[in-house]
Formats: structure tokens, C-alpha cells, sequence
């Protein structure tokens, strides 16, 4: 079944990550912190990637069509 | 292939020892689990301070805590906060006799680690890896154990005294006649404890105005009589023979720090096989050395005797050296015969002199009679003085364990590090929770490991330590490689880059930085 082999292997990739991070040993009061802790630093990584991308992706995708655009004009008036 | 270390000619034999490098990434994450277990330590000693937690540990009264603080260094915090998590694989009660299977009894912790209750069942037939049963000597039945309780019907089982006193019972000098005989020296004497061997022996050798050359990784009671002695000590980079030849000259051009006098005697501490490294000592260049500056030389053969040596005589044996050229060959009766103690072997004036001047020879209680007589019995056995070849085939089997072994866990690409030859075995666990789970799973599926791991060990470089046995058989050990196997993938404990890195001729010193020449 493949989703069952790919439900161990993340359950496998979890257990690395506790033995990585020594959450095996914590009691489940502090894994409870712990995870929390993770959770809320990964989500607001994610939110400031968010945000900022949100903001720059515009003036940062503009820039890139200029790039192209004055290569591309570079290349027809080479042609020409 | 292994660099092959030819010094001179010295060596009849290849001398492949090998140390694979710690991974950079195994490394850093190593760091962040113990970084990760410190925070939660200070977390929770802060609880139990605060009184939100229940403090279970010891502490100072009310009355003193306004005294000097006793438990707030490094080892008491590393000893609540990391080694109480983990604490379920060590001490734990075995109720059989330690040969190559083992019956264990069960207990649980209902409070994560802090106290233990039998649950009175009793785990049968475990395979055994962890004990110091070299040559499986350890048994309760055969010509061992039938010597030795007609000793013991006869003598009884204490001695009552010193062996100065009247504890020197004639079975001693028998057993000393015959360990001298053994080793190929003049004399030797027994003691009835093998770490008393060394802490009390060495005081009795050096003292004040003598230099001791002590190498990096020697065990405790080495560094304990060391330090006993009163005697300055230096040491010398873990077998590493520039290291040691370095010292030496500087020994001898210099002399005493402040006067400039000359050494009155130079002692150089090695032991014959590491046993938290697996690695044999450079004895051909050691006593090269040695004859070249006119130093003495002590050789701690704890694990060696017995189990190196095609005849089993230990490292001298392995070398192909001459047993005089040791001044002072030291070794147990604890690893390899099955028995408890140690022997000190040498010139006869030595032995007689370590007789009148050794404290455990004046303080110490004598060997207990059955005791001597399992070392005779198993000394008997492995030189084959009684008649059958039990003990050279033990020897051979031991040998060819290790090999396979060894050579099996590499294949299966795990970091192993040590001599080739060596039958302590230790693999590279590394990171802190990895520890305990793998003593724990090994247990699950009924093998026995010893795990080490900080005040052992340098903090990040914990490791498991499988001690090979003759009394494995083949079948036991394809057993105990196939779960390890098993447990080696569950917890991605297979390190290896397998880029065999040659031994290096020159000297390590500051200018080096990594081990391979690209």
C-alpha cells in the first residue's frame, strides 16, 4: 500500500527528528513545549517570508522584466 | 588499502588502526541535541528551585544552603538534567552467569528514571556483548568451576588478612610461580583487586623527582596512581609516538623544571589494548624508544592478556617481543580469566621489593582461595597444561570474531573505531538521544550492549561498546549483526563516508589539520 509505506516514512522522518533534537528523552510536558516552541517559530518564519515576498515580488519581478526586455531589445537591434 | 606503517622494520606484522573522522553535519546536530537537553536542564532546575517541580535529586539541607554551593558544576547539572533521562541502560541486574547469554531481570520507571521496580519477570537468554568475557572463562560449569569449588570446600572463602600477615596461602605462590611462567618474567605477584594494582603499585615505584609519560586516554586507576605517586607527570598525544619521543628529549636535555637536575627515573604508562577506543599500543616503538633514553617502561595489559597473541599471552605476544624488554608488565585476571584481581610481573628484584614496599600487598586483603584457583585453572587451560587444546582453540575463535565481526559492521557502514585486532569493538553513536535509544531497542530485541557515554567519553563522541567472546558462536553473531543492522537503520547510525584514510608517518601536530594528504 503506498500510503502506508509513505505514512512509515514519515513517521520514520519524525522519529529522526526526535532523536535529532533529543525530544525522545523529554518527558510529554516538555515535548508539549518543545513542539509548540518549533510550531510557532516555523509559522512565523513563514509568515515573514510571506509578507516580505508579498512586498518585494512586485518592484523584484518589474526588475526582472527590465533585464529581459533590454536584453531582448539589445539582441533584435544586434539582429538588425 | 591501509597504510601500512613500517618504522624501521620494527613491525612484523600490518598495523591497520583506524579513527574515521566525525562528520561535520553528525557534529553540529550532536551540538544542538545537547544545546537543546541544556535549555530544558536550566528550565527545569529553575522548576525545581521555584518548588513547581518536585526536586527528587540530592540537595544540600535548608540549613546549608546559604553554604558553598555542592551541586551546581557541570557534572551534577549534566548528572540530573541528561544521564537521569537515560539511565535505564546502565546498572542493569543480571541474575545469571555473565557468559555469552545472559539472563536479565525486568524493571520498569514509572517516574521517568528517577527509581526503578522490579516487575519480577526475568528476560532469558540474552546475547551478551557487553562483557569483559574474552576468552569465556566466565562459566558455571566445566573444569573452572569444579577446581574451584573443591578449593573452596577446602580453604573456604575468606582469607582473614594481609599477605603480609598471614593471609599468603600456598595456593598464591602457586599461582604467582605459574603467572610468571606465563608471562615469560622472572617473578609476579597477585593482588586481590586489579584497580588497586595499579593505583597502589606505581606509588611504590616513582615518587617525587621522577617523570611519568602518561598517555592521553589511559584508564583511571592508571591516572590515579599517577597522581598518588606524587611524581610529575606529562602527557603524550593518544599513540601517537612523535608525541611521546618529543617529550622524551626534552626529558632529558632539560631535566627537572626549576633545578635542572636530572630525572631520577622516567616512566613511561601505556596500556596493551584501549578499551574505550579499541586501539593496540605501538609497543615495537615504545621499547625502541624506550631503550634509546633510558626510560622505564609500564605496560597495563587489562585487556590484552588473554586475548591477543596466537597463544594468548597478550601484546608482547602479538608484537613478537621479548618479555624483558617490559619492565613492569601489569595486567587482570578480570577480563580474560574469569576471575577478579590483577599481577604485576618483572625482574625478580622488583617483585620482591613491590612485596615489602606495594600498600596493597600491606593493607590489601589476600585473593580469596576459589578465585586463585579458577586463575590457575584457566591459566592451565589457555597454555594447554591440562592436557587438551581448549585453550588455543578459544584463542583462535576469539580471534576469528573479531575479525568477522569487525569486518561486518564495517561493511555494513558504520564508524568503528580501533585496531583490527582488537576485540573491544566501539560504534560511533554520537548524538545524546541516540544513546539511550540504542540501548533500549538492543534490549527489545534481547541483545546486551554497553553504551558510554559524556565523563567516559569526550562529550560529543559517544559510542556503544561490544566486547567479542570465544563462547559466541557464529550463529550468535550473525544474530547480534542483523539487529544491529536493524537498529542501524532505524536510527541512521550509519556514519561511515567509507573513504579509507590512510595513517599518517609524520607527525600530527598544530600545522595539520585534517588527516588525509589530497
Amino acid at each position: 500500500m503506498d500510503v502506508r509505506s509513505a505514512k512509515n516514512y514519515v513517521f520514520w522522518l519524525f522519529c529522526q527528528f526526535e532523536l535529532i533534537t533529543c525530544s525522545y528523552l523529554m518527558e510529554p510536558w516538555e515535548k508539549v513545549l518543545f513542539y509548540s516552541f518549533n510550531v510557532g517559530m516555523v509559522g512565523t518564519l513563514l509568515y515573514t517570508a510571506y509578507a516580505c515576498a508579498a512586498a518585494h515580488a512586485g518592484p523584484a519581478l518589474q526588475l526582472l522584466w527590465h533585464c529581459l526586455g533590454s536584453q531582448q531589445g539589445n539582441a533584435v537591434s544586434a539582429v538588425k | 588499502i591501509n597504510h601500512i606503517v613500517h618504522n624501521g622494520g620494527l613491525y612484523k606484522r600490518p598495523f591497520n588502526e583506524a579513527f574515521e573522522e566525525t562528520p561535520m553535519l553528525v557534529a553540529v546536530l550532536t551540538y544542538v541535541g545537547y544545546g537543546v537537553l541544556t535549555l530544558f536542564g536550566y528550565l527545569r532546575d529553575f522548576m525545581r528551585q521555584w518548588k513547581i517541580e518536585k526536586c527528587q535529586n540530592a540537595t544540600e539541607r535548608e540549613e546549608q544552603k546559604d553554604f558553598v554551593p555542592l551541586y551546581q558544576d557541570f557534572e551534577n547539572f549534566y548528572n540530573r538534567n541528561l544521564y537521569m533521562r537515560i539511565r535505564d541502560s546502565w546498572n542493569r541486574p543480571i541474575c545469571s552467569v555473565p557468559g555469552a547469554k545472559v539472563d536479565m531481570m525486568e524493571r520498569v520507571s514509572h517516574d521517568y528514571n528517577w527509581t526503578f521496580t522490579y516487575t519480577g519477570r526475568v528476560i532469558k537468554d540474552i546475547i551478551n556483548m557487553g562483557s569483559y568475557n574474552y576468552l569465556g572463562f566466565a562459566q558455571n560449569a566445566g573444569a573452572c568451576q569444579e577446581a574451584a569449588a573443591k578449593v573452596l570446600s577446602q580453604y573456604g572463602a575468606g582469607v582473614c588478612s594481609t599477605r603480609q600477615e598471614m593471609g599468603n596461602l600456598d595456593k598464591h605462590e602457586e599461582l604467582e610461580k605459574l603467572v610468571a611462567r606465563f608471562l615469560g618474567v622472572e617473578s609476579a605477584m597477585a593482588y586481590g583487586m586489579g584497580f588497586a594494582t595499579n593505583s597502589m603499585n606505581i606509588p611504590a615505584l616513582v615518587g617525587k623527582g621522577c617523570l611519568i609519560l602518561s598517555d592521553e586516554l589511559n584508564h583511571a586507576s592508571l591516572v590515579l596512581g599517577a597522581r598518588l605517586s606524587g611524581a610529575t607527570i606529562r602527557i603524550f598525544k593518544h599513540n601517537n609516538m612523535q608525541s611521546l619521543e618529543k617529550l622524551l628529549k626534552d626529558a632529558i636535555v632539560h631535566g627537572q623544571p626549576r633545578t635542572r637536575r636530572p630525572w631520577k627515573k622516567i616512566l613511561i604508562l601505556v596500556e596493551g589494548i584501549y578499551s574505550m577506543e579499541g586501539s593496540i599500543v605501538r609497543l615495537p616503538e615504545v621499547i625502541a624508544l624506550k631503550k634509546k633514553y633510558k626510560s622505564y617502561l609500564y605496560l597495563d595489559e587489562a585487556h590484552s592478556i588473554g586475548a591477543l597473541g596466537p597463544s594468548g599471552r597478550g601484546v608482547v605476544e602479538y608484537f613478537g617481543l621479548n618479555p624483558e624488554d617490559v619492565d613492569v608488565m601489569m595486567g587482570t585476571f578480570t577480563k580474560s580469566f574469569g576471575a577478579a584481581g590483577g599481577y604485576i610481573g618483572g625482574k625478580k628484584e622488583l617483585i620482591d621489593y613491590l612485596r615489602t614496599y606495594s600498600h596493597s600487598a600491606v593493607y590489601a586483603t589476600s585473593m580469596s582461595p576459589p578465585v586463585v584457583e579458577q586463575i590457575i585453572t584457566s591459566v592451565k587451560c589457555i597454555m594447554g597444561e591440562d592436557g587438551t587444546t581448549i585453550g588455543r582453540a578459544r584463542v583462535q575463535q576469539l580471534a576469528e570474531n573479531t575479525r568477522y565481526f569487525r569486518r561486518r559492521l564495517k561493511e555494513m557502514g558504520f564508524i568503528i573505531y580501533g585496531n583490527e585486532d582488537s576485540p573491544v569493538v566501539p560504534l560511533m553513536l554520537y548524538m545524546p538521544a541516540k544513546i539511550g535509544a540504542f540501548g533500549r531497542e538492543m534490549l527489545k530485541r534481547n541483545i546486551g550492549v554497553v553504551v558510554v557515554g559524556f565523563p567516559a567519553t569526550p562529550i560529543i563522541e559517544s559510542r556503544a561498546r561490544f566486547c567479542l567472546s570465544a563462547a559466541h558462536t557464529k550463529e550468535m553473531l550473525d544474530t547480534a549483526l542483523k539487529e544491529i543492522n536493524e537498529v542501524g537503520d532505524l536510527l541512521q547510525l550509519k556514519y561511515s563516508r567509507r573513504r579509507l584514510v590512510p595513517l599518517l608517518d609524520r607527525p600530527f601536530d598544530e600545522t595539520t589539520y585534517e588527516e588525509t594528504e589530497d
